[in-house]
């Protein structure tokens, strides 16, 4: 018999037991986990990557892929931002302080932030995509004379739909950096752009020449986001989006996550706009 | 190329007791609720001697033949697939305790050493687009256990079914490579080449004579016969272009208006990969295990993200299962996931022919067509 200590990193498991430290309520259908793995080992060894995602395992139910949404500096505790609206992410939503599930990660690409350094960046998310970005964002103004300007632009279905407001407000108070909201449909208090959060980014002063974009959240949203950032003259190269398919294995072996030439598990989620264009936004892949 | 010798037909048994004597659990083919399939062969006069398999698109049916030939068939619906990529696997146990501790534990089960008699080239092609596949990297951990130790006596094919289409993918009907032990099945014996050391090891332990000229002449003279009996053919090895050229090709819609999406073409194909996790939880709520199935791309599930299906239509997911197969995998693994068995034309139930699909669809430059990279 062998155990996850003996075999190593679980890439295929069995996972990691890890311990719920804190649970944020952020909207109504919204909740972030904060996680610490239990094993002192694994918790001592385990790093990630802007960008990576963990497999989550709740025994009895089953696992689902969710992105690393805390500091990559602080891989001790994992944030976890779940959108209550299958099977198991219900059953995750129901945690609390003290629950144990099961972890194993990390996988995938993360975002191009070595190759982005000493460039703009520009980060473009919709929905909970603000998630797989917060880290990179974490990660940046951790090493904030290595980047230039900052610019993060998040954009909601519906005004309450809006979470880390408060983390939104005091990025935008940091030097060098913009912030711009946008909701599509708006209530009485919201102060910030009506309309999509592609509108936005006619309004920011971009330089094309020397940005790198991170775009996240639904693939209609990130096809104009990109299509948008082209047109504004960021190269192809310099657009990076993440992608979301039924990941379950993670290592590209279940196949679930196959789009064209790739398995979206392993060599993504993060492409390139030149490597992937060709198949975001066609229906049935 | 290495010099055959020949096995006269009452000396097969030997190799059998050869097998055994080094600890291999010989599996080999036998029929079984009317077709071949391949399980644990405990002597020689459980391989379907006699038999024939006649096979058309959405037919299979055995027939006996006037013969003593043990491998006078193509192929049944499975091969070596199942042996190594397990339709049902284990993956880990969870154990919670009163406190709600949980423990996890995976048990692997011990090696076995296993000697499949009877395979052919287009399996020998799947086997090494599995090997790429889960012996990668981050290599799957019972499939690479099972693997390790798997001995190859191969068997060319002389008796192709009208799906086969090796000749056509460039698998077969003869072997060249990946076997330990490769047969040519003649009416009086076999020819046996040895491919590794342990396969020359075993033909030392063989009572082998030099074959007689006729007989080599015989042999090459019915596997070029197998070779020029196939009718069907792709049409050409690397159909991405073409494929992903013809995304919105009218033929998608008209074969989706034949085929159930029942999954049968991926259980059968032996380079079909997809599998799916799943729970069984202990009754009494302490305990549950997770396992990994056989998956299908043609299932409403396999497309499931994030609360709704990427692939709603069987339109959507037979072109997802074609466009991988054929294009898709030249990326992956650098050829096609097509070995030219034929299995899923022999298997699907309305007898939908891939080859004649991707005719169809990449034969014409389609009005709608658009570049891939």
């Amino acid at each position: 018999m062998s155990t996850a200590a003996a075999m190593g990193p679980p890439w295929m498991g069995p996972p990691w037991e890890a311990e719920v430290l804190a649970r944020d309520q952020e909207t109504r259908g919204l909740c972030t986990l904060h996680l610490r793995l239990t094993d002192a080992n694994a918790r001592a060894a385990y790093r990630f990557l802007p960008g990576q995602f963990n497999m989550l395992y709740v025994p009895a139910v089953g696992g689902v892929p969710i992105s690393i949404a805390s500091d990559p500096a602080q891989p001790q505790r994992l944030a976890h931002t779940i959108s209550a609206v299958g099977r198991v992410t219900r059953v995750l939503a129901t945690l609390g302080t003290g629950d144990r599930i099961g972890l194993r990660g990390p996988y995938g690409r993360g975002w191009p932030l070595e190759k982005a350094e000493g460039q703009d960046l520009v980060v473009v998310t919709g929905g909970l995509g603000c998630a797989p970005v917060v880290a990179a964002i974490d990660y940046a103004l951790a090493r904030r004379t290595d980047f230039g300007q900052l610019v993060i632009l998040q954009g909601v279905k519906h005004a309450a739909d809006m979470f880390w407001r408060a983390r939104y407000d005091a990025w935008a108070e940091l030097p060098n950096t913009e912030v711009r909201l946008a909701a599509d449909q708006p209530d009485h208090h919201w102060q910030d752009h009506v309309g999509l959060v592609t509108d936005l980014l006619d309004e920011v002063p971009l330089r094309p020449q020397a940005s790198i974009a991170l775009i996240c959240g639904p693939e209609p949203m990130m096809l104009a986001a990109a299509k948008r950032l082209v047109a504004l003259g960021i190269s192809d190269d310099r657009i990076w989006l993440s992608l979301e398919r039924g990941f379950q294995c993670g290592v590209g072996h279940c196949g679930h996550c196959q789009l064209g030439p790739y398995f979206l598990c392993r060599d993504g989620p993060v492409f390139p706009w030149s490597e992937i264009s060709w198949l975001v936004g066609r229906k049935g892949f | 190329m290495i010099a055959s010798r020949f096995l006269p037909r009452q000396h097969l048994q030997t190799l059998f007791d050869q097998l055994d004597a080094l600890g291999y659990r010989c599996i080999g083919p036998q029929v079984r609720d009317g077709a071949i399939v391949y399980d644990r062969l405990g002597d020689l006069t459980a391989l379907p001697i006699g038999i024939g398999a006649h096979q058309t698109p959405g037919r299979y049916r055995l027939e006996h033949q006037d013969h003593q030939r043990c491998f006078a068939w193509a192929n049944g619906p499975q091969a070596l697939k199942p042996l190594l990529f397990a339709p049902h696997e284990t993956l880990w146990r969870t154990e919670r305790d009163d406190a709600g501790r949980l423990a996890f534990t995976r048990e692997l089960q011990p090696a076995q050493r296993q000697a499949v008699i009877g395979v052919r080239a287009c399996d020998l092609a799947a086997l090494a687009l599995q090997d790429a596949h889960f012996a990668d990297a981050r290599a799957d951990p019972s499939y690479s256990r099972r693997r390790h130790d798997l001995l190859l006596v191969g068997v060319e094919c002389g008796q192709p079914a009208d799906t086969c289409f090796c000749a056509s993918t460039g698998e077969g009907p003869a072997i060249s490579t990946g076997t330990d032990l490769t047969l040519t099945e003649l009416d009086a014996g076999f020819l046996v080449r040895a491919g590794t050391e342990v396969g020359s090891a075993l033909c030392d332990a063989l009572p082998l004579r030099a074959p007689s000229d006729g007989e080599l002449a015989q042999a090459e003279a019915e596997i070029e016969q197998a070779r020029l009996s196939q009718h069907r053919s792709l049409p050409g090895r690397n159909l991405r272009e073409s494929l992903f050229a013809n995304l919105d090709h009218p033929r998608w819609d008209e074969v989706a208006t034949r085929c159930l999406a029942c999954g049968n073409c991926v259980a059968v194909c032996p380079t079909c990969f997809c599998s799916t996790e799943r729970e069984q939880p202990s009754i009494d709520g302490s305990g549950s295990t997770r396992v990994r199935l056989w998956d299908s791309c043609f299932s409403a599930e396999h497309s499931y993200v994030h609360g709704r299906l990427l692939r709603p239509d069987t339109r959507t997911r037979y072109r997802q299962w074609l466009t991988h197969k054929l294009g898709g995998w030249h990326d992956q693994y650098g050829r096609s996931g097509c070995v030219g068995c034929g299995r899923c034309i022999a298997w699907c139930p309305v007898g939908i022919d891939l080859t004649a699909e991707a005719n169809a669809i990449c034969s014409d430059a389609s009005e709608s067509a658009q570049e891939a990279p």
